[in-house]
């Protein structure tokens, strides 16, 4: 990123501070050929009995330097006949900033400078920060006058006093801290903590600091009235951190997913912690089921039907049967208002009050809030992991990152060590024979064949796709048939359909990964996605077919052997969800285990399978959208995935432990878990919500049973409360005017997305022009960079300069330095900001 | 949760807690964490705080660090005399810094700490050297490290001076979203 500048040495001498910062060209050229000059003309090797003697004058807190002092025969090799030259070949020969030609004085200066003593010296620490505190102390009383503009902490020379007087820094440092401590006790508790948590300083300073500032403002709120409302304030927050904490240490699987990123790194942690995720989200829904749905009806359960199955083992795989009656399914719900429960051993109705419940608005009103407060949590989940990975820029420095980021101080293990070595070393000499030039025999023909053999491949990925698609639909579609001809549905025969799609979901993303395989992609995240891609094309085709097949198909038959089409669908989809985790414990086996055992004992490999992150992640995400899809349909569906979601916790666990090792290719953990939380928002969860959406607005409910029978829509039970509020109480009628204007008509929801797409754009546009501000500021700091070389060298030539006069007019040429000093700064102020 | 424990006094667990990134149970556990480490020096009681600091080798030999390449680079930067010397506070600070909770800024400013070898405030080529010869176990040829060593100079210097200051350090792991997420060390 360093370029060389070139200079035209035509311009004539001009003095600096004399000429306007317009014309800056002169005053540069001006600079370089009086450098030129002096150097050209003065020995330099003068300055080198300074070295030691400098070093010891330095304070022990800046030696910044590593004094290497070479002897003075190189340079006189490396002078050779210096006429005019351009400055790349003057920064070649003899770099002006060279440390071992600076005098003491020169030195000293350097090493006080604000961006040397960033994070290391405690002085610059307590005053940047106390900058930091008393701009958010600014940004809290919101004056927008005085409010800086300042969005990155990162250390700035905004931030700091130009001044690089050190010599009565002991007095400095004690009044900012003085004034660190006003700032930090004038901030509220929370900001407080997050500012010293947040300081690079040691702990006992933070201590000390925490203790001053809590001094005082125990002084100051003895002598004040103290504020119930602060009071009150102070209960909840000390409250909440009790709860945090509590909940902090009560997290949940921790010694296991520290001996998995131990062992593998954090790739394969993040497939654990999604899993956790999942988890969250599931317990969530079933609480809330639970309490609105399934408890009021389990406590008011209604009148039995005469045909009630006993219980045999097959339900637990089918769902069917005894089940089927049960609160578990969206029939057994009732469809008036629960304030008596039917005593089944007596077949009478109690005659106890108990408090009235309306069950169908109940059902209705639960479903939505549920799905609307997981798409909430789900788009603030996605945005804040998205805001974490999204960089703006195009991302140059890939290896600057892989040197510095891509370590992984988590791992433990000393074999998983060397393997992260080898894979550090192994991507490294990738980036480097991708930086050198390839050379092909043809490269156009080399591309066209790579252009043919992925078409190709793409080409056979989606035609079994459409295939197996094709193939559910028509099996679907018979299976449908044959049990409509056998009367009632026979138990076992349901699974057939569930037992397909597991299958083809196992064995198809085998057939991807032989297919990327013989492709054989050059860059691994390349071949991450197109692998992503695949799988994800192949499960929304699946899912969407099966949702045509049950939305579609069942819903609006009307056969005789469904009686309640709501019931079957959920029993399917319990089926589904049942029989997909048999398929994952099957392929853990075999995938897994017996493959490890193969591969050590038959073909004696050290390899062990590796585990594969991506496709065991979509097979989670698969496993969601059948619980969200099923929520409406079975009520404790959540319960059921929160039961395959510990078990499958375990079982992958051990597995892994045992059988696998860390992936070979590298796995950018943040951007893969943002894809991965964008997959559950967007095709997982906005399918299923828009399939429940669609069977709660245009499909008919089942007449015999559930909470919407009788009624045209499900939507219809609202539209029927809104109805009886507005007759109960003539007030709220525009209310109700109201909202059936706003949902019955769609040009709402057009303006509505139109809005949220001129959002996008505006968006889109701030984006852009931030990329702008970006390269803008890169040029900025290049001509700062080169600002600093050329002050750099005007320092020391005007200390060569004085050094010869007189040894007792040093300190004098050092107030004079630090006189010259402000001027420096006042030109460099001003050029900043011209 | 009712036990009274006599190792700090509450106003001590308190200024932890306020500190660092840490709760009051992970401050107890992280004393018996250090504690074990050698119980012949560590007391038990620090109600009056005692000056009491553990030698670098008893602390890299922590299953956590030990087989970490850049572990005496980490505790040296964590401690006051740079000599790898921890007392109670300073591997309480090195633990909370390198927790799951720390920002971004913070890490970054250690992070600059620890790959800084020769301790100038710059990551000079000497320093980025010594780091790619830790990370690959010197499994990269010396005309491999030297280009390494450029490119990564070349992407990352910003103003030209061949050498990263910490702005420069800290541009690039702007851009690195996965910095967070492992320079983390679960204790």
């Amino acid at each position: 990123m360093a370029r060389s500048v070139n200079f035209d040495l035509n311009h004539p001498l001009i003095e600096y501070g004399l000429e306007s910062p317009a014309d800056e060209e002169g005053v540069h050229d001006s600079f370089n050929q009086l450098i030129a000059e002096q150097s050209q003309n003065e020995e330099m090797f003068d300055t080198f009995d300074q070295g030691p003697l400098g070093r010891r004058e330095l304070d022990k807190e800046h030696q910044d330097f590593v004094y290497t002092s070479s002897p003075p025969h190189t340079f006189r090799e490396r002078e050779p006949d210096r006429g005019e030259y351009e400055l790349e070949e003057y920064g070649e020969q003899t770099d002006p900033l060279i440390p071992e030609r600076w005098s003491s004085d020169t030195l000293k200066i350097l090493s006080s400078m604000p961006s040397r003593t960033i994070g290391r010296n405690r002085g610059a620490i307590i005053s940047q920060y106390c900058n930091k505190t008393l701009q958010l102390r600014r940004r809290r009383q919101s004056k927008p006058a005085d409010r800086v503009f300042s969005r990155s902490s990162r250390p700035s020379i905004r931030a700091y006093d130009l001044e690089a007087d050190t010599t009565d820094s002991e007095s400095r440092d004690l009044t900012k801290q003085d004034q660190l401590v006003n700032n930090l006790q004038n901030l509220s508790a929370s900001d407080r903590e997050r500012m010293l948590r947040g300081m690079p300083l040691c702990l006992t300073v933070k201590k000390k600091l925490r203790e001053l500032a809590s001094q005082k403002e125990k002084q100051t709120r003895s002598s004040s009235r103290i504020n119930c409302c602060s009071h009150f304030k102070l209960c909840i927050i000390k409250s909440w951190y009790t709860w945090s904490s509590f909940i902090h240490s009560r997290q949940m699987w921790k010694v296991p997913l520290k001996r998995v990123s131990g062992r593998f790194g954090t790739g394969v942690l993040s497939y654990f912690l999604f899993l956790k995720t999942l988890l969250f989200f599931n317990v969530f829904l079933f609480l809330v089921m639970g309490t609105f749905l399934v408890l009021p009806q389990a406590v008011y359960p209604p009148e039995v039907p005469a045909n009630r199955r006993s219980f045999s083992g097959l339900e637990l795989l089918t769902g069917a049967g005894y089940f089927s009656d049960t609160v578990m399914y969206y029939g057994y719900y009732c469809n008036y208002t629960l304030h008596r429960n039917y005593n089944s051993s007596t077949q009478a109705w109690s005659t106890v009050k108990l408090p009235s419940y309306n069950m169908p608005l109940a059902y209705f009103f639960t479903i939505g809030m549920a799905f609307f407060i997981t798409c909430i949590i789900l788009v603030y989940s996605m945005s804040k992991s998205f805001g974490q990975s999204f960089r703006i820029d195009k991302s140059y420095s890939i290896l600057a990152i892989k040197t510095f980021c891509s370590w992984d101080f988590r791992v433990i293990k000393k074999n998983s060590i060397k393997l992260l070595s080898e894979n550090i070393c192994t991507q490294l000499k990738e980036l480097l024979g991708e930086l050198k030039p390839k050379h092909g025999r043809n490269p156009w023909l080399e591309r066209l064949r790579r252009l043919m053999v992925h078409c190709l491949a793409w080409l056979m990925c989606v035609a079994v796709t459409t295939g197996c698609v094709i193939g559910i639909y028509y099996f679907s579609d018979y299976m449908h048939i044959e049990n409509q001809k056998q009367g009632a549905a026979q138990e076992a025969s349901l699974l057939a359909l569930p037992v397909l799609v597991s299958l083809i979901n196992l064995l198809l993303p085998g057939l991807f990964n032989f297919a990327a395989w013989v492709e054989d992609y050059i860059s691994p995240s390349v071949r991450t996605y197109v692998g992503l891609s695949r799988n994800l094309m192949l499960k929304v085709s699946v899912l969407g077919v099966l949702c045509y097949h049950w939305l579609g198909r069942i819903a609006t038959d009307g056969t005789d052997y469904i009686k309640c089409w709501e019931s079957f669908v959920g029993q399917e989809l319990y089926r589904f969800l049942i029989v997909d985790f048999i398929f994952t414990l099957l392929d853990t086996l075999f995938g897994e285990l017996l493959w490890r055992l193969f591969s050590d004992k038959i073909l004696k490999r050290q390899r062990k399978p590796e585990f594969d992150i991506a496709k065991n992640v979509l097979d989670l995400i698969y496993g969601q959208t059948l619980a969200w899809l099923g929520v409406l349909f079975s009520p404790l569906l959540p319960a059921v995935q929160i039961l395959k979601l510990l078990l499958l916790f375990y079982i992958k666990m051990s597995s892994v432990m045992m059988n696998c090792q860390a992936p070979r290719r590298p796995y950018r953990v943040s951007q893969m878990t943002t894809i991965f939380i964008t997959l559950l928002c967007f095709p997982s969860f906005l399918g299923s919500s828009v399939c429940v959406t669609y069977a709660m607005w245009s499909i008919k409910p089942s007449e015999s049973c559930g909470p919407f029978r009788r009624l045209q829509t499900m939507l219809k039970a609202g539209k029927q409360w809104m109805k009886q509020l507005a007759e109960e109480n003539a007030s709220l009628s525009p209310l109700a005017s109201a909202h059936a204007y706003l949902v019955e008509n769609p040009l709402f929801l057009f303006v509505g997305a139109g809005i949220f797409l001129i959002v996008i754009y505006f968006h889109s546009q701030v984006l852009d022009g931030q990329r702008k501000i970006i390269t803008l500021l890169q040029e900025h700091i290049k001509n700062e960079g080169e600002d600093k070389k050329f002050l750099i060298t005007r320092l020391q030539s005007i200390h060569e300069q004085k050094r010869p006069s007189a040894r007792k007019l040093t300190n004098q040429d050092s107030t004079e330095l630090q006189e010259d000093k402000p001027q420096f700064s006042n030109y460099y102020g001003s050029s900043t900001s011209g | 949760m009712g036990n009274k424990q006599t190792i700090f006094t509450d106003e001590q667990l308190d200024a932890y807690q306020d500190c660092t990134f840490f709760t009051r149970k992970e401050i107890l556990r992280l004393h018996g964490r250090y504690h074990e480490l050698a119980p012949h020096l560590v007391p038990m009681d620090y109600t009056n705080e005692p000056d009491c600091k553990l030698p670098l080798a008893l602390i890299v030999d922590m299953p956590e660090l030990k087989e970490n390449p850049f572990r005496s680079r980490i505790v040296e930067s964590f401690s006051e005399d740079g000599m790898g010397n921890l007392s109670f506070n300073e591997f309480v600070d090195m633990f909370s810094v390198l927790s799951e909770m720390a920002p971004r800024e913070l890490k970054a400013i250690y992070a600059f700490k620890i790959y800084d070898f020769n301790v100038d405030n710059y990551l000079c080529k000497e320093d980025l050297e010594k780091t790619l010869n830790k990370l690959t176990k010197e499994e990269l040829t010396s005309e491999e490290v030297e280009l390494v060593c450029e490119k990564t100079i070349d992407e990352a210097d910003l103003d030209g001076d061949n050498k990263l200051s910490y702005s420069d350090f800290e541009n690039m792991i702007s851009r690195a979203p996965d910095f967070l997420s492992t320079f983390h060390i679960r204790i």
